[in-house]
């Protein structure tokens, strides 16, 4: 047998579906009633609710940052709760030993995960598909067992965690802890939408994209391969850490084992369910992953996890686009409605 | 030096579990290339079967036969019920499906025999092997039982007629199908293989791990990585692979100071992932060329 023979020739097919910049996005008017009702919500409802909503917005945002990374540039993390645990401590650290405002440790966050992932982006170039996989999840693993190591005890306080105090709202606004996080929360998560949406379409989001259809096309018409697939790992990370940062603030504590690989499947499974490659499918995504284990736990106490599991069974069953297979369909519709 | 050479026999022990594993890992990535997250679960599920019918009185190899017919059915019945609908969905809405699946399989097994530990039987016997502490009789006949599905798999795959056409189903599934390969019977077909050796897997492994819904977690990551050092297109590099990391575990527990057991994964990861940055096919897969 000659050595040719040897070599399997694989055309491949393509991991990540071709999603057009334009379709990744919602109109002007649905955004519009979106933001409305994302504003009004918290006026009529209890505390512990506005406090889930605020982890609605937080998880929406990991998940969309991880679909920066999957939908936009084609490569694909089970790490996310690595970053996502170095921005809750990052912001934690900050608050809790140096006393800094709590609004100012973001920023930080941010750029110490867009530092962090861009690091991690550079071996990670050699990989893809399911080396990649394995690759981000060792990173997943590892993270609590090194927040838990006893030389950064002073800093992480170990397995302990740290306690974050909780802020009040600024300038006597008459509103709770709770609804001022809420807003808080909406307006960096409307800030962050908006900057990925504008990058997306920008250069560096077009050239996210070629790499993702076809990587030798891609690097053919000039785009520098391996430093948009490295600056995609950092984008990603680093909105991943702000929304660490606002869910330390928010739950008022970081321990190790709140950021297990657990979290990182759910925001994979978030991003499935909201549709891979569309950004405002991260918000149903996320709503998915927070609300269907209490909705099992709810059916079944015992058989939670096999509920959960047949529930996402449906869902990728009826709608195997997740949340963006929806959306076509209603625009279809409503374009069917009008011509009538 | 001697406790170097223990330590590497120690690792050679626990890296039998992880190449029980690995074939199995590698049998499905032959058959629908991708890594099955359900796969542990499943052959825990089969080795809770065997544990049953050996609580109802059928002797070690009746239930080790029947479990294994059992798990080779139950991999065709899941593929076509849940997965082959999802044929054309995309790659990564599978994976989701997977992970359900997962869900599923250890909450229900919970249900039916609960989360206490229970004894696992071997037909190998528990004593030392040829004088040494460290490789017990069952950790032997776990060794050779591997060897010899390893040694299966290859005749099967390379002088029969199914495993050819599984082979290029694999590969070139189009090629395959205009040749009058039914390529969907033979992803089944995948499934049942890699539910049986699974469940061979499972069996071999429950008298070390203890039998548990929760016994393959940590096996499965350990089996998934060995798959992907030795290559996932190669049974013999899985099944290197997972000695490898066996011993690499062990050593690196050893020898490097302040690695307790919770940092042992980690740090097995990472060498497999400086392996696979040198070597990105794995030790002992092809490297695969992609047509432009």
């Amino acid at each position: 047998m000659s050595a040719a023979e040897e070599v399997e020739v694989v055309t491949e097919g393509q991991a990540v579906e071709a999603v057009p910049k334009r379709a990744m996005t919602l109109g002007y008017g649905t955004s519009l009633i979106v933001l409305a009702v994302l504003i009004l919500i918290p006026l009529f409802v209890k505390n512990f609710i506005i406090f889930q909503m605020t982890m609605l917005l937080i998880y929406a945002l990991a998940v969309m940052a991880l679909n920066i990374l999957t939908g936009g540039s084609g490569q694909f993390s089970l790490g996310q709760s690595a970053f996502y645990a170095v921005g809750a401590y990052t912001s934690a650290i900050l608050m809790e030993h140096a006393g800094m405002n709590y609004a100012l440790t973001l920023p930080v966050a941010g750029i110490v995960c867009f530092g962090f992932g861009f690091l991690f982006g550079q071996p990670a170039l050699r990989l893809s598909g399911v080396y990649l996989a394995l690759a981000t999840f060792a990173l997943a693993t590892a993270m609590p067992q090194l927040l838990k190591l006893g030389y950064f005890e002073h800093w992480t306080g170990g397995v302990q965690g740290l306690v974050v105090t909780k802020p009040d709202a600024p300038f006597g606004l008459p509103m709770g802890q709770d609804m001022w996080l809420y807003y808080f929360t909406l307006a960096v998560s409307i800030g962050i939408y908006l900057a990925s949406v504008n990058l997306l379409r920008s250069r560096s989001g077009r050239a996210f994209m070629a790499i993702r259809d076809n990587e030798i096309a891609a690097s053919a018409m000039g785009v520098d391969v391996a430093l948009y697939k490295t600056l995609a790992f950092g984008v990603s990370a680093g909105i991943t850490g702000v929304a660490g940062g606002l869910g330390a603030i928010a739950v008022q504590f970081v321990a190790p084992d709140g950021y297990t690989i657990q979290l990182a499947i759910s925001l994979f499974l978030g991003m499935v369910v909201g549709g891979v490659g569309w950004l405002p499918g991260s918000i149903v995504g996320s709503a998915f992953i927070i609300f269907v284990p209490n909705i099992a736990e709810g059916i079944s106490k015992g058989l939670s996890g096999a509920v959960f599991g047949v529930l996402l069974f449906l869902v990728i069953f009826l709608v195997p686009h997740g949340a963006r297979q929806v959306a076509i369909i209603a625009q279809q519709l409503a374009a069917k409605l009008k011509k009538n | 030096m001697e406790l170097f050479a223990n330590q590497v026999l120690a690792g050679i022990a626990t890296g039998a579990i992880y190449a029980c594993m690995a074939l199995a890992v590698v049998m499905i990535y032959q058959a629908i290339d991708h890594l099955n997250f359900a796969q542990g679960e499943m052959a825990m599920f089969s080795t809770f079967v065997s544990w049953q019918l050996m609580q109802w009185g059928v002797p070690y190899w009746g239930a080790f036969v029947l479990t294994v017919a059992f798990s080779f059915a139950a991999g065709i019945v899941i593929e076509r019920l849940l997965f082959k609908p999802l044929a054309k969905a995309p790659i990564l809405t599978n994976v989701a499906g997977f992970i359900a699946l997962y869900a599923i399989i250890n909450s229900v097994a919970g249900l039916i025999w609960d989360f206490t530990i229970k004894q696992y039987p071997t037909p190998f016997g528990s004593s030392p092997f040829l004088g040494s502490q460290l490789i017990s009789t069952h950790q032997a006949g776990m060794i050779g039982i591997t060897l010899l599905m390893l040694v299966l798999l290859f005749f099967f795959f390379r002088f029969t007629r199914v495993g050819l056409a599984m082979r290029a189903a694999a590969s070139l599934p189009e090629s395959a199908r205009l040749v009058g390969i039914n390529t969907s019977w033979m992803i089944a077909l995948g499934w049942g293989m890699a539910a049986a050796i699974g469940s061979i897997a499972g069996m071999m492994i429950a008298p070390v791990v203890f039998l548990e819904p929760n016994m393959m977690l940590g096996v499965l990551i350990y089996g998934f990585a060995a798959a992907v050092l030795g290559g996932l297109t190669s049974p013999f590099g899985a099944v290197m692979g997972g000695f490898l990391v066996g011993i690499f575990e062990n050593l690196v527990g050893t020898y490097i100071p302040g690695v307790g057991n919770e940092l042992k994964l980690p740090i097995a990861l990472a060498l497999i992932i400086v392996v696979l940055v040198v070597k990105p096919a794995g030790l002992f897969g092809r490297a695969i060329v992609k047509r432009v």
